[in-house]
């Protein structure tokens, strides 16, 4: 309905391989458990009603303060490093 | 104190200077058989069933804010058992049985008014599924009723019959279904559970647990140590907090919940309403005003407070169902800290430590839940085994692929 949609936490970038070791209960951690921090938290929004990319977002979730956006895609290069 | 009409009379004669706390203010002991973290309607629920069905009488009940500040003072008041899945319906039926006997039990006017509930379908299809959900709903010993065109038109004629987008074919009702005095609930609760000798204490935060070789034998707070056998937390919304100190991740985030209440206008509104093309319901309260509301924010928040753009969605719906509230002025609006599950159901559940019990996840239907919350949280912690009804609300669900998804929407809160 607004112009970024919520996906979640940017926990959700680091995605299991399906082959790991243990990679069933991986992937049930991945999936369903969440930290759900109170402060400072980064998260996963869409930018749907514009330019359709993926960011990831600092975000104080006590008072909804915006500290930081940064482009997925960057993020996940960092990642891969 | 009990309260009935000879009481009212006889202080209405002494100009009312008779009239004693609702609860008392006691000093804090050393030592509880049980501590409920959490004075809100499902702690205060699960401290009276304790001490009134399982015979358990040294308790308290801890709760860091004043008694009815939480959520359960931040709903939309409505009570209701139109589920479909058999493992919710069950549970939110024997609530509902609950809530029909409730003021007599707590000895406490909490307002509950069976004034109906109407989920309005505007497909065929939805109807299709709103019959299989009212069959549902009998099958589990519920009422439900299907009303078509003709009787929504001469019972709500009100609501605009007009729209071409979202076209009203029908409706699910449930007679039962109503609303509740929402504060009322905490506070009858309270006086119950007071009566019966739980110690209830406000303003007292617990900052973390202690554990003995595996097991939960207390709680610090900021007015010091308690000891306890069994701890129960019910502290929905802040679950993930509070039991991050017993080193617990959770399938569970945060979301604000809003809800909305108008000026008070003539009595227009006869029950409980749903919007079935976006999500709204409304009722209309004793004072007059339209109780309203609508989807969640959508995004992990512990504000307590809502954006605006859920407003304008709520209020657009709403006026796709009635336009004739556009000129009512909101008055006010609030917003509450959900627990919201991946699969939008609760969990009542032991935890891995001993003596540690947790009751959440309530999503946004905590409120309804209330009594029947209470009694299997009380029975799971008297009896270290969980009710039948709530057998179901165990937090390996997750790991073992029992997920009671009641939309369907999978491993996503904010969609529940």
């Amino acid at each position: 309905m607004g112009e970024f949609i919520y996906y979640g936490d940017a926990s959700l970038l680091k995605r299991p391989k399906w082959d790991d070791k243990n990679a069933e209960d991986k992937f049930y951690k991945y999936l369903y458990l969440r930290k759900n921090i109170a402060g400072i938290h980064k998260e996963l929004w869409f930018h749907q009603q514009g330019d359709r990319s993926w960011l990831v977002v600092t975000r104080n979730t006590k008072n909804h303060e915006i500290l930081k956006v940064e482009l997925a895609t960057e993020v996940v290069k960092g990642l891969d490093k | 104190m009990s309260y009935n009409i000879f009481q009212i009379i006889k202080e209405g004669l002494k100009g009312n200077m008779g009239w004693v706390k609702t609860w008392r203010n006691p000093n804090i002991k050393k030592k509880y058989d049980v501590i409920i973290i959490g004075g809100g309607g499902h702690g205060l629920a699960t401290a009276f069933y304790l001490a009134k069905e399982f015979n358990i009488k040294n308790i308290a009940v801890l709760e860091k804010n004043w008694i009815g500040g939480g959520n359960v003072g931040r709903n939309t008041t409505i009570i209701r058992s139109n589920y479909m899945l058999n493992e919710n319906e069950a549970f939110y039926e024997f609530s509902l049985k609950l809530w029909e006997g409730l003021e007599k039990q707590i000895n406490y006017n909490a307002m509950v008014s069976q004034r109906g509930v109407l989920n309005i379908f505007h497909s065929d299809a939805q109807k299709d599924s709103f019959i299989r959900r009212g069959n549902s709903m009998i099958i589990n010993g519920a009422d439900a009723e299907l009303y078509d065109l003709n009787k929504i038109k001469s019972i709500y004629p009100f609501l605009d019959y007009q729209n071409a987008r979202f076209p009203i074919k029908g409706g699910l009702f449930q007679k039962r279904g109503g609303t509740v005095r929402h504060d009322a609930v905490a506070w009858g609760y309270a006086h119950a559970a007071d009566k019966l000798g739980v110690d209830i204490f406000q303003n007292c935060e617990v900052n973390n647990f202690k554990f003995k070789s595996g097991s939960c034998v207390g709680v610090e707070t900021n007015r010091g140590f308690i000891k306890a056998n069994k701890v129960g937390c019910a502290v929905a919304g802040s679950t993930s907090l509070l039991l991050s100190k017993a080193d617990m991740v959770l399938p569970i985030e945060s979301h604000v919940l809003q809800a909305f209440v108008s000026e008070s206008i003539k009595p227009i509104i006869p029950g409980v309403i749903t919007f079935g093309a976006g999500h709204f319901y409304i009722s209309q309260s004793d004072k007059g005003g339209l109780v309203f509301g609508g989807d969640i924010d959508g995004y992990n928040s512990y504000a307590q407070r809502g954006n605006l753009d859920i407003l304008e969605d709520v209020c657009e719906s709403g006026l796709a169902l009635m336009p004739s509230i556009s000129k009512a002025r909101l008055l006010r609006m609030w917003g509450g800290v959900m627990d919201m599950t991946m699969d939008g159901s609760p969990i009542i559940d032991k935890t891995h430590i001993k003596g540690l019990y947790m009751n959440a996840g309530w999503c946004y239907g905590g409120f309804k839940a209330t009594p029947a919350s209470g009694w299997c949280f009380a029975h799971l912690i008297a009896k270290d085994y969980s009710h039948s009804l709530s057998e179901n609300f165990k937090l390996d669900r997750f790991k073992n692929g029992y997920m009671i998804d009641e939309k369907g929407q999978g491993a996503q809160p904010n969609l529940h």
